[in-house]
C-alpha cells in the first residue's frame, strides 16, 4: 500500500493531481470534529492535533488552495472552540501554514520518510508558538503538552497515504 | 526547484513571508486586545453559534457511550439498582427529618436575627446545568455547561455540587457558559478555617489537581484534616460552602510562610450535574481610597518621626 502510494508519488507529481474543495472543506471540518471529541486526562495530552495535520497537509499539496490566510482563519475558529485566546490557534497555525508552502517547494525531492522529519520541526514549532503565548499570558507551561507534537508526527505518514490513495481514486474514477 | 519558480504564469498575491509577517501580527493584535481587554467577546460568541453543530457533533460519540452504560445498569443488574434504590429511601427519610429540624432554625434565626436588627441572610437558589464538554486545552481547567443566556445565567454566579463549590462561571454564551474550577491556577476563593475562623484565600494550583493557601505565616493555628469554608467575604462565594481540606502542612522556618497544600472536598473533576447558584445581593461599593489620605498618613509619619 505505501509503496504504492510511494510509486505514484514519483510518477504523477502532486502539483498536477485535482482536488475539489469539497473535499478540502470536509477534511478541515472532520479535523475540527475529532480534536472536539471528548478526550480526557492522559489521552488530552496525547492527542494529535488533527486540524494543524490537515492544514499542513493542504498547505503542502495545494498552497494556493488553502495557504496562509486561510490557517489562519481555521485557527481562529480553532481558538472559538477550544475557548483559547482570539489568536492563539491562529497564530500558531499561520506559522504552521507558512513551513507548509515552504515545504511544497521541496516536496519532490522528499520522500515520506525523509518529509516525517521535516513535519516533526514545523509541529515542533507550532506547539512552542502555542505554549510561548500561553506562557506570556499566564506565566507557566505544562511541558507534557508537547507529547502531543510527537504523536501528530506518527499521524503524518497514515494521514499523507490515506489522503492520496482517496485523490488518486477521484482520479481513477474520473 | 526554481524552476517550479518561473512556471507562475499568473499574479499569486503577495509573497509566502509577507503573507506571514500579516498574520502573524494581525495573530498578535487580536491576541492582545482579548488578552488586555476583552473586547470581542460578542464576536466570540456569535461565532460559537457557528461552530457548535460541530462540538455537538463531537460530543456525541461520548453521549452515545454514556447511554449505553446507563442501559446496561438498568438492564444487567437490576439488583444492585434495587438495593440503591432503598439506599436512597432510607437517605431520603433521614434528610427529611433533618430539613425539618433545620426549616425550624432558620425561623428561629430569623427571628433571632429580627430582634438583633440585622440585615437578614438571603436565601440562594440553585440551577441545575449539566456539563456539556470538558476543556480541550490542556493548559486550562474549565469547563462548559449546558445552560448560558438562555438559562439566565451570568458572569460571576458561584457553581458547586452536592458536596462543595466546584467554580465560577466567568463566560456566558447564548447556550452555554464555561465555569472555571478552583484548581485553575490563580483562582482565588476568600475561605475561613471552620474550627478556629481564621481567614485565609484558597488559590488553585493549575498543574495538578491541588489548592494552595498562601501567606499563611508560619505560626498560623492550622492543622491537617482542617476543613476551609467561603467566608462570604467580598461578595461573590456565600459563606458557610466547604470548599477544601487541608492535606499537607510544611513549615520550614527560611521562609516567612508555611506551604499548605489542600484537596477541593466537591468532586471537581468528576461529576456531571453542577449546580449554578443565583446571584447574591449586592454589596456596598468598596470605599475608594483617595490619594489624600496618603499624603495624610505621610504626614503623620512624619510627625511621629519628628
Amino acid at each position: 500500500m505505501s509503496a504504492h502510494a510511494q510509486r505514484n508519488i514519483h510518477v504523477r507529481p502532486e502539483i498536477q493531481r485535482p482536488v475539489s474543495n469539497t473535499f478540502i472543506l470536509v477534511s478541515v471540518l472532520a479535523a475540527l470534529f475529532l480534536n472536539g471529541l471528548p478526550w480526557e486526562g492522559i489521552w488530552l495530552m496525547l492527542r494529535p492535533d488533527f486540524v494543524a495535520l490537515v492544514l499542513l497537509y493542504w498547505c503542502m499539496h495545494k498552497p494556493w488552495r488553502l495557504g496562509i490566510g486561510l490557517s489562519w482563519a481555521v485557527g481562529i475558529f480553532a481558538d472559538v472552540a477550544d475557548a483559547s485566546l482570539f489568536g492563539q490557534h491562529a497564530l500558531a497555525y499561520t506559522v504552521l501554514a507558512f513551513g507548509g508552502v515552504v515545504l511544497n517547494h521541496r516536496l519532490q525531492m522528499f520522500d515520506l520518510r525523509q518529509q516525517t522529519i521535516q513535519v516533526f520541526g514545523i509541529l515542533a514549532l507550532t506547539y512552542a508558538v502555542y505554549a510561548l503565548v500561553h506562557w506570556q499570558v499566564n506565566g507557566y507551561v505544562v511541558w507534557l503538552y508537547f507529547l502531543g507534537c510527537l504523536t501528530s508526527t506518527l499521524l503524518w505518514t497514515p494521514l499523507c497515504i490515506m489522503f492520496q490513495a482517496m485523490r488518486q481514486m477521484r482520479v481513477d474514477r474520473e | 526547484m526554481d524552476n517550479t519558480q518561473s512556471f507562475r504564469f499568473f499574479n499569486r498575491g503577495p509573497s509566502p513571508l509577507v503573507r506571514l509577517v500579516f498574520f502573524a501580527v494581525l495573530s498578535l493584535l487580536l491576541l492582545f486586545v482579548d488578552a488586555r481587554y476583552r473586547y470581542l467577546e460578542s464576536t466570540r460568541s456569535a461565532m460559537s453559534i457557528l461552530v457548535s453543530p460541530i462540538q455537538r457533533l463531537a460530543a456525541l460519540p461520548g453521549a452515545l457511550w454514556q447511554l449505553a452504560g446507563d442501559f446496561y445498569i438498568t438492564q444487567g443488574r437490576q439488583h444492585s439498582l434495587i438495593a440503591e434504590n432503598d439506599e436512597l429511601h432510607q437517605q431520603h427519610q433521614l434528610d427529611a427529618a433533618q430539613l425539618l429540624q433545620l426549616q425550624t432554625m432558620q425561623a428561629e434565626n430569623q427571628q433571632l436575627r429580627n430582634l438583633m436588627a440585622l440585615p437578614l441572610s438571603n436565601e440562594l437558589t440553585a440551577q441545575l446545568v449539566e456539563i456539556a464538554y470538558a476543556e480541550r486545552d490542556v493548559f486550562k481547567r474549565r469547563v462548559l455547561v449546558n445552560k448560558g443566556e438562555n438559562g439566565n445565567v451570568r458572569v460571576g454566579q458561584v457553581v458547586m455540587d452536592d458536596i462543595g463549590i466546584v467554580g465560577q462561571v466567568t463566560r456566558v454564551y447564548p447556550w452555554l457558559s464555561e465555569v472555571t474550577l478552583i484548581t485553575e491556577k490563580d483562582h482565588a476563593v476568600p475561605a475561613q478555617v471552620l474550627r478556629n475562623g481564621l481567614r485565609t484565600i484558597v488559590f488553585g494550583a493549575g498543574d495538578t489537581s491541588q489548592l494552595s493557601l498562601r501567606y499563611m505565616p508560619v505560626s498560623a493555628d492550622i492543622q491537617i484534616d482542617d476543613m476551609l469554608v467561603t467566608s462570604g467575604i467580598d461578595g461573590i462565594y456565600p459563606p458557610g460552602i466547604p470548599v477544601a481540606k487541608v492535606v499537607a502542612i510544611e513549615r520550614d522556618p527560611a521562609y516567612p510562610f508555611a506551604r499548605v497544600t489542600c484537596l477541593p472536598v466537591a468532586g471537581v473533576d468528576r461529576h456531571r450535574h453542577l449546580l449554578v447558584l443565583s446571584e447574591m445581593a449586592k454589596l456596598p461599593e468598596r470605599p475608594l481610597e483617595r490619594p489624600v489620605s496618603v499624603d495624610a498618613d505621610k504626614r503623620a509619619k512624619t510627625r511621629r518621626k519628628n
